[in-house]
């Protein structure tokens, strides 16, 4: 044996190590997605492998669960309220953590330090905590099960992390070319729409993914402040009642869950690299 | 002259989302310790009557057997399982495919997780996955139900939730992994360092912040874990968490004394490892 061979030989279990790794975090995924597109008859009496045996046999697979699901579960419109739930929760915290995060970073005033300290500190509230008093406040003024208490309430809870993850991007560009932009006259506000917000678009773009994400994924804010109604309710909160309610019908759950988990896995596979460096600003970088 | 004061400026720029904050944050986290003392309805006062449920109530005494389950095996697992996997693949061709499809279950989910999972799990030994691959390892074993058992249920979850989680580990130690310095590893191989010898002496010590940090957010996040236990088990089976009793004393008993004690009582547990957090946070702030 050459040692070349040798080399190779002794990376074996390495590779076994990290592909059945791989395929242990793949399998149940793929089962659920095979699963979806099985018969109901099949879902039922054997495994989502089984399909696997004769892939090209084309009378094993159909679309009905997801035409049933949509139609007669009404998850179409669940689809979209979560689009309808989750794009303004996006962009009104973005936007107001823009202006904010901005602020703290190239504007000096009184208690600068201390207050971002603050606004940072906030990261760790578990947001049960506020549950109570804002969903009584929600009921006073009439605005629990609207999509505005819903908004409002995932712009707050969002804030901190956009503010903490802004300010830091926006306090590392470099001062020169905000120190000649003000010696040429430009204003604040002219230097936040043409300079930080432009510099700043990978840095908006893992933000937008992040919180997009996080709002289409919840499942407790939509419950506390939305309820179960169906008219309101976003895929997340539907699914979740499905699997606890349709009995007989626990066929259905996979193509539910795959209609579930089809935008986020889209953004995912679009925009990882953005999504990877929002999960990395947020945890190592000061 | 960048740094001229601004008068009413900067209060203009940050006045929404400190407003916000205000709203959603500050003042609701002031008024549940308010209402933890108050009845029901949050009318009469009741002393500690509420803190006693929290603290000596049966399903509370269960929540906290199950937080700290999950707390142990949860977040130890899923960091040294992180972490191991992000030292192999930074050994392979492959490794954005390997990391992808490890990260993938960061970006559905838990209700998705759950109903993939029941599938894994489900009792009729044909279809579940699980079932199929312990009868036929070991013929004469009799299927389990596992999300209906006391006895595994927990640890059912707590297996979904290290199947979700050890992507977002696996991404940060492999990103810090990928900042140590280059020399420092050849210099250890050029020594004949093992690769066992390597990972402790040179990889964990090298990226111990990195690790500190991914544990405190594990464990801020595993305190607070709600979804999955909700939509697998609705708390049955004793699978019942700390934030999913909570939900059932505000949502459906309907006691709002009740649930502000038990978000209390989730607080004073994360307290510690926010205190850890933020002294980490004041370090940075010095370095910078």
């Amino acid at each position: 044996m050459t040692k070349r061979q040798t080399r190779a030989l002794s990376k074996v279990p390495l590779h076994i190590a990290v592909i059945v790794a791989s395929l242990l975090w793949l399998v149940p995924s793929a089962g659920v997605i095979v699963s979806a597109f099985r018969s109901p008859q099949a879902i039922r009496s054997t495994g989502w492998w089984t399909a696997l045996a004769t892939p090209f046999d084309m009378t094993v697979w159909t679309l009905s669960n997801f035409e049933t699901v949509l139609d007669t579960l009404e998850l179409g419109r669940a689809l979209r309220n979560s689009f309808f739930i989750t794009i303004p929760a996006t962009i009104l915290p973005i936007f107001i953590a823009a202006f904010a995060a901005y602020a703290f970073a190239w504007m000096r005033f009184a208690g600068r330090r201390a207050i971002f300290s603050i606004v940072v500190g906030l990261l760790i509230v578990p947001l049960q905590l506020t549950f109570v008093p804002i969903y009584s406040v929600y009921n006073r003024i009439g605005i629990t099960g609207t999509f505005i208490g819903l908004w409002l309430a995932h712009t707050g809870y969002g804030l901190p992390f956009a503010v903490y993850l802004l300010r830091n991007f926006f306090g590392s560009l470099p001062k020169d070319i905000f120190e000649s932009a003000f010696l040429d006259g430009a204003s604040y506000w002219t230097a936040f729409w043409r300079l930080a917000l432009p510099l700043s678009v990978p840095s908006l773009a893992s933000l937008a993914i992040f919180q997009f994400l996080w709002v289409w994924n919840d499942l407790l804010v939509a419950l506390i402040y939305l309820g179960g109604t169906p008219q309101v309710a976003p895929l997340t909160v539907r699914v979740a009642n499905l699997v606890n309610s349709l009995g007989a019908n626990w066929h259905l759950l996979p193509a539910a869950a795959v209609i579930a988990m089809a935008v986020p896995l889209l953004v995912f596979f679009a925009l990882q690299r953005y999504f990877v460096r929002g999960i990395l600003a947020g945890s190592v970088k000061a | 002259m960048l740094e001229r004061r601004g008068g009413l400026r900067p209060w203009l720029y940050t006045g929404p989302a400190l407003l916000m904050l205000a709203f959603f944050l500050v003042y609701p986290s002031l008024a549940t310790l308010r209402l933890s003392f108050l009845d029901r309805t949050s009318d009469a006062f009741v002393g500690l009557e509420n803190y006693r449920f929290a603290f000596s109530s049966p399903p509370m005494l269960e929540s906290f057997k199950n937080n700290l389950l999950w707390l142990i095996f949860f977040t130890t697992i899923t960091v040294s399982g992180g972490l191991v996997i992000a030292v192999l693949v930074d050994k392979v061709k492959y490794e954005s495919i390997a990391k992808a499809l490890i990260f993938l279950p960061q970006a559905i989910s838990f209700v998705g997780a759950g109903v993939i999972w029941r599938f894994v799990y489900e009792f009729r030994p044909r279809v579940g996955l699980l079932n199929t691959v312990l009868t036929a390892l070991f013929p004469g074993m009799q299927p389990i139900g596992w999300l209906v058992n006391s006895r595994f249920a927990t640890y059912a979850l707590i297996v979904v939730g290290i199947w979700m989680w050890t992507g977002y580990a696996l991404i940060i130690f492999s990103a810090a992994i990928k900042g140590i310095p280059q020399e420092i590893e050849e210099a250890a191989r050029v020594d004949g360092a093992s690769a066992w010898r390597m990972f402790w002496q040179i990889t964990v010590p090298m990226i111990s912040t990195t690790i500190a940090v991914v544990t405190t957010t594990l464990i801020i996040s595993v305190l607070k874990v709600f979804d999955l236990v909700y939509v697998m088990t609705a708390g049955q089976y004793s699978t019942n968490v700390i934030a999913n009793q909570m939900y059932y004393e505000l949502y459906i008993n309907r006691h709002n004394g009740r649930a502000a004690a038990i978000a209390i009582v989730l607080v004073i547990a994360i307290i510690p490892v926010m205190i850890l957090n933020i002294r980490r946070f004041q370090e940075q702030e010095a370095r910078r």
